[in-house]
């Protein structure tokens, strides 16, 4: 007899996902699926508006990540106005929509380290569902839950002052951005009242690796085993091999850190990257073409990018990645519960290109936007916190976007997803008769780890949790919890 | 008495932006009386961050749309923390965003919720013409109960049943 379980939403995950796991007779699983259900209407909607639009337009899809569409969207309108492919754009231009984006990457690692991930850590996936979320983080460990506030508070100032406004920011711009930064955001945001500061920010980022360090060092087994597998890995790199969340080529490597993408251009895209459509899933797969569908699937986000750079542009968090790099003895990193560890990285770094960008007086003054010869097309890519984002427009001659393709973030990682629930289905649910609390919080950290926004990829609305259902080998449900 | 009046929705999506609009009607008219010490904040959704935007109020009003078809119009509710731990996404309850206050900073604010039935969720800007007349509806109540001195000790003047 088989049945199936059903995990349907994912608590503390964006958006929402169904999991389905099927068991035999014996309580071993047979097969287990991350159902997203994605909505593709908004390539449809943005047909026949203006493309000076798009940049604004695309915040529509979702309130998690704007900043992210928005600046994949200005990227690939930049080409289209002809100002280049990242480095054409003024030195304001470039650095303002940096400083944007890394207040993005900030605020969104801070929260889900510090309010979605760390009660599993500090508590144990085990642990009392009762204890393992936030308020109990408050509780036991009041000072984490501050600093997550905190420096979630800080990325979200430093949206406002490059972006215009928190809700549908106009910043960025095709060809580069409408304002400057003034002294005084300047100041405040250099040497603000503690703790609203960048050294402050710099320190807690720095501290929240060490917490994670701990965990692991005592914790070593679980967090290297559990949804541990070997995959490709895809990101942007700057093309001297640096780590780059907003620019750089497309480079992919595989499991044993060879390069199976070689440093391409983003604009040809399509060359390279194809979408499996499968007929139990709303969601695409994409893939590496060279490799096929079976094959060339590929990890993105956080743990991606580390394995895919050849070092981070920082010196702390250079120093960090060192260390990260050397417990693999420099080959990529596989396991899922490391996203944290790399996400911590980037958090930090994030925290430092900030500073070095605060610093810069090109964010002041200088010229706004450039443009140059206008093309049909164009192809915008970004690092946004959850992985490689795609948006590729074309225009007619009336300055109407005929077509729109966006790969999101989680879209990218579906395989992966899929295959971490897998991983701990098989571990950690086969043979058991009975369905613990604990078994479906690790079915929902594995995906927890991939810090996927569902919303984005579905473009839902709403608050979407996660439901576990168990059914047998006549599909029939003979469980079903929900979170 | 420091009033925060939070509107949060996604305005690119038709009546999911009718907690935006509330805020921004109701800004306008704050201007023209000349009221003080009124606080505007407007967001995709409400967040974290949000504990320490109101743990300095002495009133919080948070205007959410409402897809509940039972609902007449709007409704204003007291928020009690959220007892329930279901920080299901990077966005947070009102009741969470109490919680987290009162927990951080040690107390909280009365914090209330108002609800304004919309209709349409698709990719556009704009309210839908039902939705728009309930918005005027819950301005016009708003309007009148915020006049009332008795708000300052007795905030739960506010509330409107659901």
């Amino acid at each position: 007899m088989t049945k199936k379980i059903t995990i349907e939403p994912v608590t503390r995950v964006e958006g929402h996902g169904k999991v389905t796991i099927h068991l035999d007779e014996n309580n071993n699983v047979v097969q287990s699926r991350l159902h997203i259900v994605e909505f593709r209407g908004f390539e449809r909607f943005v047909q026949g508006r203006p493309y000076w639009e798009a940049p604004v337009l695309v915040q529509r899809l979702c309130g998690i990540c704007p900043v992210s569409h928005h600046l994949a969207a200005a990227k690939a309108m930049d080409v289209i106005v002809g100002a280049g492919t990242g480095e054409g754009l003024t030195p304001t231009g470039d650095k303002m929509r940096r400083l944007m984006h890394y207040g993005q990457m900030f605020q969104s690692h801070a929260l889900h380290f510090f309010h979605l991930c760390s009660p599993d850590i500090l508590f144990g996936i085990d642990a009392d569902p009762a204890i393992r979320n936030v308020i109990g983080v408050i509780q036991e460990f009041k000072d984490l839950a501050v600093q997550g506030v905190m420096m979630r508070k800080y990325g979200q100032e430093i949206i406002k002052a490059t972006a215009g406004k928190k809700i549908h920011g106009t910043g960025a711009i095709p060809g580069g951005i409408n304002k400057h930064l003034s002294q005084e955001e300047k100041d405040g945001f250099l040497n603000g009242a503690d703790p609203l500061n960048i050294d402050k920010m710099i320190e807690w980022s720095k501290a929240s690796i060490d917490l994670f360090r701990d965990y692991h060092a005592k914790n070593k087994e679980l967090v290297d085993s559990f949804a541990a597998f070997p995959s490709n890995h895809l990101s942007l790199v700057r093309k001297d091999g640096a780590l780059d969340l907003y620019h750089g080529v497309l480079r992919a490597v595989d499991a044993e850190g060879k390069k199976i993408l070689h440093d391409v251009d983003y604009q040809d895209y399509l060359k390279y990257i194809g979408e499996e459509v499968r007929n139990w899933s709303y969601m695409k797969f994409p893939y590496l073409l060279e490799f096929g569908e079976q094959e060339g699937w590929y990890r993105v986000g956080p743990l991606a990018r580390l394995n895919t750079c050849d070092f981070i542009p920082s010196p702390l968090a250079q120093k960090e990645f060192e260390e990260f790099k050397a417990y693999t003895n420099g080959k990529p990193n596989n396991m899922s519960l490391h996203y944290h560890w790399a996400r911590l990285i980037e958090l930090l770094h994030s925290a430092e290109m900030m500073k070095e960008l605060l610093n810069d007086p090109d964010l002041m003054e200088g010229e706004l936007t450039t443009k140059g010869k206008k093309q049909n097309e164009g192809v915008g890519l970004i690092e946004a916190p959850r992985g490689t984002l795609f948006h590729h427009y074309k225009i007619n001659e009336k300055d109407e976007i005929t077509m729109a393709n966006l790969i999101v973030s989680t879209t990218n990682n579906n395989d992966p997803m899929n295959l971490a629930v897998k991983s701990v289905a098989e571990n950690m649910i086969s043979g058991e008769s009975k369905i613990t609390e604990g078994m479906l919080n690790a079915v929902e950290v594995a995906i927890r780890a991939y810090d996927p926004c569902l919303s984005c990829a579905t473009h839902a609305l709403g608050q979407m949790p996660l439901e576990i259902s168990l059914f047998d080998k006549s599909n029939q449900l003979i469980d079903r919890k929900r979170n | 008495m420091k009033v925060l009046i939070y509107g949060y929705g996604n305005p690119g999506r038709q009546d999911d932006g009718l907690g935006n609009a509330f805020v921004n009607r109701i800004e306008e008219w704050v201007e023209e009386q000349r009221l003080q010490d009124f606080f505007f904040d407007s967001n995709y959704q409400l967040n974290i961050e949000d504990a320490d935007a109101i743990s300095d109020k002495d009133l919080v009003i948070f205007v959410d749309a409402s897809k509940e078809e039972d609902l007449d119009g709007f409704c204003v509710s007291k928020v009690d923390q959220s007892t329930k731990v279901a920080f299901t996404t990077h966005a947070a309850s009102p009741g969470y965003v109490v919680n987290l206050c009162r927990r951080i900073y040690k107390e909280a604010p009365p914090v209330f919720l108002m609800h304004i039935r919309g209709y349409e969720w698709d990719f556009r800007e704009g309210l839908t013409e039902k939705a728009n007349q309930n918005l005027v509806k819950a301005l016009d109540y708003f309007k009148e109960k915020i006049a009332d001195s008795k708000i300052k000790s007795e905030p739960e003047i506010l509330e409107k049943a659901c």
